[in-house]
Parts: C-alpha cells; structure tokens; sequence
C-alpha cells in the first residue's frame, strides 16, 4: 500500500556494517537458495497467521470470496448470454422475472465482491500494522531490559533500524498475502469450471498460467538484484544528504557546496541508472503479461469457433472460458509480489528476532535503603576493576569514598576512566572484580528502582525526551510545579523556561534540538534535583554552560537542602525542608572553579587513582596532577609533554 | 543555534516553503519547469500510450466479431474468417506489447532523470539557503525532502501521471466506441457510475487527511522509539522504564490506528468502482433486451457491449487508484518544489564578481546595521576599521551582537544597512568562491563528516597532498598528536567525529582552516570546557593559525581578549569601546571594565585561578 514510513530516517539509521547491511544478503538472490529463502519466507507469514488466525481467516475469506465472484461475474454474463439474451432475441420475449434475475445476480455479486474487497485489504492492513505493533512492543520492550553492556556492542542505527524498517520489512509479504491466497483460490474455482465447461478449451486456455506463473517468476528473478540495489542507493543518499547538512556551516563557509552536490549528484545518478534499467525490465515483462491471457483468448476462440461448428461445444461455453481468462491472468502476478517481498522480509525477520532472542539482564536483589533516610548517601567503592573490552581494562583497584554531604571531583585527562566510574556508580554497568556500596548495601543486592531513588546521574550529553518541559523534569513522577520550579531555579534554568511560549508546557521536540547546549545540560540537572538526590553524580554535566553560571549552581548543590535554597522563601510547600542536609557530590569536572570547590580531589590516570587529596595539596605534592590542571597557565611558556590517555 | 521555537525572529523569516499553498496543477507545471527532461520526447510517449492503450480494445472487438460473423455466420461457423480475425488480432496485439514496452521504458527514463535533476538541485539549494533558515528546520525533514520525498514522485510520474491521463483517454475512448454500438447503454453506463465520481472528491479529501495523519504519527513513532536507544543510559539511571515503555505503546498504538483507519478508506473507495461496475453489467443486459426488442441492437452488440463495460471498469478503478496515491505524490513533490521556491537571499554575484586579492585582508563596517526579519535591529550603525594582519577580539555580553559581526564578515547574512569592505570590496560584489577561499570561519563546534581526517581536512583543501596534510600538523604543533592517533591520517572519526572529543574535533577543525590558508580567519570561540592539556594545545595552534592573517575571534574569555591586538566591545548591538586590552581594563566604569571585573572576581574567588567572563555560551 502507500508507503507512509518515513524513508530517509529509516535509511539514515541503516547500519553501514557489512553484516548487518540493509536489504538482502547476496545468497538469498542465489537461485540455489532460493527455495531456501521461499520456504522462510512462508515461515516467517505462518508466525504472523499463528499470532492473528482470525484477522488472517476473515482477509482470506474476504478475498477468496472476492476471487470467487469475479468468476461468478464471468458465470452471470455467460448465464445471461444462454438463458436471457439469445433466447430474448430469439423468441422476442422474455419474462420480467428473468430481467429480475439478471439485475439481482450482477448487482448481488457485485455487492458481494465489494464485501469481499473491504475485507481482503482492510483485513491485510489490519494484519499487518498489528504485527507490526506487536514486533515494535516487543523489540523496545527488550531494548528496555537488556543490560547496558549489550546497547554498548550495538551501534545506535542498527538497533533504530531493527525497530522501524526491519519490522516493518519482516511483515512486508503480509500486505500481498490474501489477495495471493485469494488468486489461488480463484485459479483453482476457474480451472475447475472451465474443466467442467469444456474439456478441449479448458485445456487450451489452461496453458496460458503456466506461461505467466513463469514469466512472473523469470521477471521476480531478474528484478529484485535491481530493486536490492536501488534499496542501498536510496540508504546512501539519504545518508549524504543527512551528513551534508548536519554540516551544512563548514561547507558554506569553506565554499564547498559544489563538491557536496557533486557527491550527492554521483549517487543521485547510480540511483537513475539503476531504477531505469529496472523500469526498461519492467517495460519489457508488464506487455508480455498482458498479451498472454489475450494471446489465450484468441486461440481459444479459434479452437471455439471449429467446435462450435462441429456442434461439439455451445456459444456461452466459448465466451465463458475467453473471460476467465481475461479475468484470472491478471491476478496472477500478486504471487510474484508475494515471492518478491519474501527476501527483504526473511533478513528483516532474523534481525528483529536476533534482538528478542538476546540473552541478559542485570540482576537485582531485595534490599531496600532506608525509606526515611535523608541527607548525603555514603558512597564506598572496594578494588572496583572494569573493563569493557579484557585487553584494555578502563579500570582497576579503584578504591574512594563519598561521605555523606561531601564533595568529591574525579579529575584526569581524556580516557583515563572517569566516565566509566560514573557508569559504575549508577549501575549502568558492574564491576568486573571488587564492590560498590551505598550506605553500606552493595549496589547489587538492591531491589529494582532502589538505586534511582537515591542517586541522579546528570551525563555529558544532556539526553532529552519529546516530550514537555515538566514531563522531562519528572519524568512522569508526581511533583507539584512548585517542586519543578525550585529545581529549575537550582539549575538556572528558570529564566530561559518562563521564557518559552508555554512555559513548563513547552514541547520540547525530538531530544530537544530547539534548545542550546547548555540549555539542555541545565535542564538535565534539573531533572536529577527535583527528585532530591542523596548522591549526585555530575560527568561533566554543565559543560557547555557558562562558568559563573556553573559556579553558582554548584555552591547551590552544596548548601542544605538545594531545592529550598533555591526556592523562593514565601513559598510555602512542607516538601521543601531547609533542614535537609546537602546531597553527597560526585563530580567529573575539567573546570578549576570546579574542582576548586570540591571536599577532596581524585586524580585518575590510566584507569588508576594516581593522587588524592585536596586541590591544593595535589597541586604541591603531584607533578602531573599540577601539569594537567595547569595547563591554562603553561600555554604561553612552555609546552607540557602530552600525557599517555591523551595520545591514546 | 538558538532556541529556535522559541524565538520570534525565526518564524518570521527563517522557514522553508512549505509549498502547502499550491494547487496540484500548478505543482505539475512548477515541476516540469524544475526538471524539463520530463518534458523530452512526452509527444512521442503519449502517442505510444494511445496505442498501447487502444490496442487493450482489441479483444473485446475480436470476441464480438467472432460471435457475430464467425460463429453466427450464415450457414454455420466461418472458421477461414475466424482464423484471419484472429491473425489480425495477434499482430495488433504485438504491436501493442511493443508500444507498452516504449512507453513505459521511455517513461522510467525521462522520469528518473527529470528527478535525478530535481533532487540535485533542491540539494544544492538547501547549501545555497541562509545559514537562518538551514538552522531552523530540522535536518531530518530536510532530508526527507531530496530522499523519500522524491521516490514519492517517481513512483507518480511513471505510474500514475501518465497513465492517469491514459486513463482518462480509455474512459473516453470506451465511452465513444460504446456510443457507436449504442448511445441508450452508453447512457445507462454513466449513469450507473455517476455516484462514483460524484463522491470522489469527498473521498479524495478523506484520504489526504487519513495519509496526513499518518505521517505525523510516523514521525512520533520514530522519535518514541529512538528513547530506550539513544537514551538507554538516562532510562536506566532513573529507572523510567516503565513510563518509557508507556510512551512507546502509545506511539505505537496511534500509529497502528491511524493507518488502519487510513486503510479503511482506501479499502472503502477502492470497492466503490466494483459496484457501479456490477450496477453497469446489469443494466446493459436488461436494457439491452430490451433495446433488442425494437430490433435496435443485436445480441452479439449487446455481448461486445458487456465487454466494452469492462474496458470501462478498468480505467475508472485505475484512475481512481492513481488519484488516491498522487495526493501523496503531488504533496510530496510540493516539498520538494518548496525548498527550490525559497529564495536563497545571498546573491553570488558570479562572473561579475571582483577576485579579493591575496594578502592579509583590510576589514571595514561603514554604518552596518541588521535585523532579522521582523524583529528588532541586532546590530546599529557599526563602524569599523580594522587593519590588515592584526588579531581583534570582539568581545561582549550574551545577545549583544557579536556573532551577527562574525557572519557578517564572512557573508553568511547581508547587512540590512550598511556596507561591509573587505580590501575596499562590498562582500556582495565579491564572487562567492573567491570570498570562501580567502574568509574562512572556524564555528564553535567543529563539525566532522564521518570519514578519516585526511578526508575531512580535504574540506579546507581538495588538493593536498599527504605530505601537505602533514607540513601543516606541523605548523599547528599536531605532529605528536597526530601521531599518537590509532591510525593517523587515516582515522575515522565517527558521525560528526564523535568518536573524537570535543578538543580534538576543534584541533581538526583549526587543521581543516590552516590547510584553506585564508587571509581573513574568523573564529567563534568555542566555549565547551575540554581537556586542560588538549586546552593548551588548541591555543598553541590556533596562534600559529593567526600568523600572518588578520583575525578576528568572537571571545568567549577574556584570556583570549588579553593576547589580541585589540578588543572590540559590542553591547546592545553597538560598539561601545575599542582599543588594546590594558588600555581598556584602566578606563572605569566602562562596559569592558565591568566584564573584566566579574572576571577578575571570579578569579580570586574560591580559589579558581582563571575563569571567563561574563559573556555567556547561550548566544551563538
């Protein structure tokens, strides 16, 4: 039917991967696995058939009642040839009850028919788009409880494209499927009546289907390397497209537009060459299937017309079989469209249900923290060792303390393990070796949901929902607005929000592309304040916003009960408690007004605690640690060999 | 970027043609004057449509002179007649295969080629488009316009567009054939399928509502979707899988019911045709009969009639079928159209352009002023001069103007007032290749393609050569850095050079400069925190980026302002003060000196050594 799915975003999340490339896999185009691919693709439909029987059986009907009643037309006109209209002409006469009959009969199957339609394409669609809601529950439902670990072996558009354009490709035979069903159906009730009409005839019409089932399959054959082709094409121009306008500032201002149109341009004409040559084999087999059937009635009319006057056969009977013909051939080719989605529709199918067949969870224990706890968690990492990839551990032996109310800053170069530590403190991952305790309770022993309760992780890259401004502020929670604008004030993010057109209304967009960075980072950190964290992790999380603004939003976290400090005095909300002890503070910062304000600094190298202490004392007793931090000051003088984690 | 929905300005004057106002005909005639290939040989074509087209008649024809003449022949079947008929009809049904196969190839040919243009152009055009308008639409939908978009349009002009006026023609054609045989049936014909084409408006505006809805619920779909994946670490971190999970179902559960619904209709119009065909069959019999009667019509006419309803049936249903799926390709080719209607405001003056010549550039703003459409000035009555070679810094609060000085300089917005010189030259009389190959600006984030860094630094410059790409990582101080990379030159950066950090991917952008070797370099600081020793070794290179060049940095740091040759202070759109930085430090109560206090105060506060002043990172 129409294509509705957004093509270019389907293509633009298309994994470039060469195992996981988009379309179909060069065996399946192979003519010796080709029944391979024809037997999976029955497969894949019966799963759909098992999963909806009853949409499936009234689409069937609905279309094996239309195929039988397009035969029927062509019985209705041959009854009326025999038993109105000649012997009307014949005898001058006929009953008006005849005339009735007649009027009823095309009239009723013509309504029948339409019954017949409504069910065959609605049923197909209904079909079809459940599947399609089912496959997509599914595979977000498992992308939802997969452990980080394996979101981390899985590139973003591959796991995008398994949800839309994999799903959507899985269920594509589903569309053709009735009417298929329904044309062999109508194939078998035409064979059997013409069989029943005329023996001779039947079996000189009968020769036409074999010649356009193989015609359809020697097209199918031909076609869908072309249309595999062109699938790619669409992908990589799409992809360019996407590319070059994401970047659309270097190239105006480094004047590169023509070359971008020239690279766009080269793809543009592949896609042209690719889709006429498809097109000319099109033009070449649509005439040859439709000359068939007539090239059938002709010579069934010849053969009639002798055995008519041999007196061998009637009138009616000859104009019956030329219309079935006519009618039946053309159907024909929806197996070819059945056939045709097959390929696309196996690959589609595998990819999706390598995702539901993925194996993993993190497990959860029982414990709970205190309900009435308040304050700063107490955070204890023992010989904590990490690694994602064993040959290259992110991290090892890393033992440090958060105490409740303090601030710790994680300090050190690029790569050196500090985002993994974060990872690790908010459970997105466990460690390899060693623990992580949270007022004395590891982190694994923790009942689902526990750990989020007492800790918020603002990340680096700000991750926003579509969704509205307080919808992305409590992320569903029950909070009084109150309570959403004193976490607002707390990030500095009230002023910028007041000012949009609906207020905490505002729908954001798609991950929130209509703000700043830094805009996004506040809001972000809004987020994780609003639940009153009692361990705040902060990975670099006001990057992009201004210093002095950062400056105050961290002397903020750091008074009691930040929400109530930010809030407004008059307001007069029990939630907020000037009592409430400040949150314990883990922070990843590169800023010094940042690590400046921090109780004790970490200083990571390497995967490694290589100092702590206080910035002071580091800045005295470690030389590296002064290196790296005062690398501002240095510029001018003299360069600072690079560290090893910054080369890499 | 700024918070573009938020933001006045931008919906007065930033957006792309949406194209929704116009009609469908002047869409196809806009079309065939965007992509004239269309156009080529469409005489020929029709005409192999007419004959493929008529030659469908030839059955039906055979059949009934069969009946009437081979079968009813006086004195028993003429079988010699009836082979010869059937001879006749063999050869027309060849020519007519033939005719099909020259139509539709010659079709898919121009079509495709007419698009192929179509989709070039609109892409280009979007690079030609202001740099407001490119910020204000979202790439996705952008791209949906040369991609998805188009394929949309094919699939109309090779199957639908010509065939629909085929269509049309059958109609016509198996309504003067039947009015030979018979005007009486002919009527009762039209007169059964009247409802039919009585309702199709109403139908038609059903279904593009339907298809519209669908689109909309596609786009929520991809975006609820992409939540559990792009924001998989969030979900997790605030144990929101739930409410996640919500969201999707309901996505997807609206999608599911919009195109069902879309289906529904489809399904419902599509079947409407069958019936009034059943209606017609009827009625030529029994009206038929009766006309045999007054011996007006013989029964074979009737017969061939009964065929001819079919000939009839067939173009309705097809051309029906082709208006429903060209609501969606003509709105498509409406978007398409869009882009190319929106004027790209930046005139290249081309070959009449003057070259800039070589040599570090002399920069003058006589009374610059600039407004975004509809909104209030940004910048007033400027005036400027800045000497050949020298380093400025234009330094500011958060709205003052100093990034609209920046893309003015380098041409991506016109003045509305005012002229800005370069070497004397009005930048608008400058042909815009040399003015790109002698201004470059270096953006805050230095945006990467996905491809190796020899690639992208292949941006600044096609032509050079490995040993090139390398002198200049020496002249910037990269050597050892380069070095240190996985796989060189050769690395990949990652989309948009994620797989890159941020310092890193401003260290290939200042490369990706050195290489274009400009005489004007205009820099928009970046205000990200990085890396302290990446930080340093971004300053060693982009001072010996500056060598030799004048520059002028948009300074988010007053450290920055410190080392230039002279600062210029924007505030509320005018420049208030200028001059050398000690200069300006000392003269009180001044612009400058309040930013410089901040700085100064944030400085000895808690022990942070240095910091920024107050100019914020909102404003870019």
């Amino acid at each position: 039917m129409t294509q509705v799915v957004d093509r270019s975003t389907d293509a633009q999340e298309e994994p470039r991967d060469a195992v996981v490339a988009p379309g179909v896999p060069p065996s399946a185009l192979d003519p010796a696995t080709r029944t391979a691919t024809t037997r999976d693709g029955f497969a894949v439909l019966l799963v759909a058939i098992r999963r909806e029987p009853w949409v499936f059986a009234v689409s069937t009907i609905g279309s094996v009642l239309f195929g039988a009643l397009t035969v029927a037309d062509a019985w209705v006109l041959g009854w009326s040839t025999d038993h109105v209209l000649l012997p009307a002409y014949r005898d001058g006469e006929i009953g008006a009850g005849m005339l009735a009959a007649v009027v009823a009969l095309f009239v009723g199957v013509a309504l029948l028919r339409a019954v017949g339609i409504v069910a065959r394409r609605l049923g197909a669609g209904i079909m079809q788009y459940r599947m399609q809601a089912h496959t997509r529950r599914a595979v977000t439902r498992q992308y939802l409880r997969l452990p980080m670990a394996w979101h981390q072996q899985h590139p973003t558009g591959e796991l995008l494209s398994n949800a839309n354009s994999d799903v959507e490709a899985a269920w594509g035979p589903i569309a053709p499927l009735p009417m298929a069903v329904g044309t062999v159906a109508m194939m078998v009730i035409a064979v059997v009546q013409m069989l029943a009409t005329d023996l001779v005839l039947a079996f000189v019409g009968l020769l036409v289907f074999p010649a356009v089932i193989a015609a359809n399959l020697a097209f199918q054959r031909r076609s869908s390397p072309l249309m595999t082709r062109a699938q790619e094409l669409r992908a990589e121009l799409s992809e360019v497209a996407h590319e070059s306008f994401d970047g659309a500032m270097v190239v105006k201002t480094l004047g590169r537009e023509s070359e971008e149109t020239r690279r766009f341009a080269e793809i543009a004409q592949r896609l042209r060459e690719v889709n006429v040559r498809a097109g000319r084999l099109r033009a070449a087999f649509d005439p040859a299937l439709a000359a068939l059937p007539s090239l059938g009635v002709l010579v069934v009319l010849a053969t009639g017309v002798h055995r008519v006057g041999t007196g061998a056969t009637a009138a009616g009977d000859v104009v019956t079989i030329a219309y079935l013909l006519t009618v039946v051939a053309f159907p024909i080719r929806s197996l070819g469209w059945l056939l045709g989605e097959f390929p696309r529709s196996v690959v589609g199918y595998r990819r999706v249900t390598a995702v539901l067949e993925a194996d993993g969870e993190m497990p959860h224990g029982e414990s709970r923290l205190p309900a009435d706890a308040r304050g700063g968690a107490r955070l204890e990492l023992r010989d904590v060792a990490y690694a994602y990839d064993p040959d290259q551990p992110l991290l090892h032996g890393v033992t440090l303390d958060v105490a409740p109310g303090r601030t710790v800053a994680l300090v050190g170069a690029t790569a050196s393990g500090k985002s993994t530590l974060t990872s690790l403190v908010t459970r997105l991952v466990d460690p390899d070796a060693g623990r992580l305790t949270l007022d004395g309770v590891d982190l694994r022993d923790l009942a689902p949901g526990e750990l989020a309760r007492a800790v918020a992780v603002v990340p680096q890259t700000a991750f926003l929902f579509d969704d509205t401004v307080r919808g992305n502020v409590t992320l569903g929670a029950d909070l009084p607005d109150d309570a959403v604008w004193a976490a607002l004030r707390a990030a500095q993010a009230d002023e910028f929000v007041a000012a949009l057109p609906h207020g905490l209304d505002t729908r954001l967009g798609e991950r929130g592309t209509s703000l700043s960075g830094g805009q996004r980072q506040r809001l972000s950190l809004a987020r994780a304040l609003v639940r009153r964290p009692r361990l705040l992790v902060l990975d670099d999380a006001t990057s992009a916003v201004d210093p002095e603004v950062e400056g105050r939003i961290l002397a903020a976290l750091r008074r009691p009960d930040p929400l109530a400090r930010a809030a407004d005095a008059s307001v007069d909300d029990p939630a907020i408690d000037p009592d409430v002890p400040p949150p314990s503070l883990l922070v990843v910062a590169y800023r010094k007004a940042t690590i400046g304000l921090a109780d004790e600094v970490v200083h990571l190298d390497g995967g490694r605690i290589a100092a702590r202490g206080t910035h002071a004392e580091l800045l005295a007793t470690s030389p590296a640690y002064a290196a790296l931090v005062n690398a501002y000051e240095t510029a001018d003088e003299t360069p600072v060999p690079p560290t090893a984690e910054e080369t890499r | 970027m700024s918070a573009a929905t938020a933001d006045p300005r931008v919906a007065a004057g930033g957006r792309v043609d949406s194209g929704e106002e116009m009609g469908a005909l002047e869409t196809i005639r806009l079309g065939l004057r965007h992509s004239p290939e269309l156009r080529e040989g469409l005489g020929v074509t029709l005409l192999l449509a007419v004959l493929a087209s008529a030659g469908q008649v030839v059955v039906p024809i055979t059949v009934q002179q069969t009946l009437d003449r081979g079968l009813g022949a006086p004195g028993g079947p003429d079988l010699r007649f009836t082979v010869l008929l059937g001879l006749a009809a063999l050869v027309a049904v060849l020519v007519t295969g033939l005719a099909s196969y020259g139509m539709t190839s010659r079709l898919f040919r121009t079509a495709e080629s007419g698009l192929a243009t179509l989709r070039t152009k609109a892409f280009r055009h979007v690079h030609d488009l202001p740099v407001l308008t490119q910020n204000t639409e979202r790439r996705g939908a952008l791209v949906a316009r040369v991609t998805s978009d188009v394929d949309q349009v094919s699939q109309f002009l090779v199957f639908g567009g010509l065939l629909f006026v085929v269509s049309v023609g059958q109609v016509l054609v198996a309504t003067i054939v039947m009015a030979v045989y018979s005007w009486q049936l002919t009527l009762v014909v039209w007169l059964c399928f009247a409802p039919l084409f009585a309702s199709l408006r109403y139908f038609q505006r059903k279904l593009s509502d339907a298809y519209g809805t669908v689109r909309r619920q596609v786009g929520a779909l991809l975006s609820a979707v992409s939540e559990p994946v792009v924001g998989a670490g969030v979900v997790r971190a605030y144990a929101v899988q739930d409410r996640t999970q919500q969201r999707i179902d309901e996505a997807v559960e609206r999608f599911q019911a919009a195109s069902t619904r879309a289906q529904g209709f489809t399904a419902f119009s599509f079947s409407l045709g069958g019936v009034s065909g059943g209606l017609a069959n009827a009625g030529v019999i029994v009206v038929g009969v009766l006309l045999g009667f007054g011996g007006d019509i013989s029964a074979g006419e009737v017969l061939a009639f009964a065929f001819l309803v079919s000939l009839f049936v067939g173009p309705v249903q097809m051309g029906t079928q082709i208006l429903t799926d060209a609501q969606n390709a003509i709105a498509g080719w409406r978007r398409v159209l869009g882009i190319l209607e929106t004027p790209a405001d930046l005139v290249d003056p081309g070959e009449a352009g003057v070259e800039l010549p070589r040599g570090p550039i002399a920069v003058r703003f006589e009374d610059v002023g600039f407004a975004y459409p509809g909104g209030p000035p940004v910048l007033r009555g400027i005036d400027l001069e800045l000497a050949p070679g020298s380093r400025i810094a234009v330094v500011g609060e958060t709205g003052s103007g100093k990034s609209t000085i920046a893309k003015l300089l380098t041409r991506l917005m016109d003045p509305t007032t005012g002229r800005v010189l370069l070497d004397g030259l009005d930048v608008r009389e400058i042909r815009q290749a040399s003015l790109r190959r002698s201004v470059v600006l270096v953006p805050q984030e230095g945006f990467l393609f996905d491809d190796t860094i020899a690639a992208n630094l292949a941006y600044g410059r096609l032509d050079a050569t490995e040993a090139e790409l390398r002198a200049a990582a020496d002249e910037l101080g990269l050597g050892d850095w380069l070095a240190g990379l996985p796989h060189g030159l050769a690395t990949r950066v990652g989309q948009r050079g994620e797989a890159l950090s941020a310092g890193e991917r401003q260290l290939v952008a200042l490369w990706r400069a050195q290489l274009a070797d400009p005489d004007l370099l205009v820099l928009d600081e970046a205000t990200s925190a990085v890396d302290p020793a990446l930080e340093m070794r971004i300053g060693r290179a982009l001072d010996s980026l500056m060598r030799g060049r004048t520059s002028v940095t948009i300074a988010h740091r007053l450290s920055t302002a410190e080392q230039a040759d002279e600062v210029v202070v924007v505030d509320r759109g005018e420049v208030v003060q200028r001059g050398p930085h000690a200069e300006l430090a000392r003269q009180a109560g001044t612009a400058y000196a309040r930013l410089h206090a901040s700085w100064v105060a944030q400085q000895s506060g808690r022990g942070a050594d240095r910091a920024v002043a107050s100019a914020g990172t909102l404003d870019a």
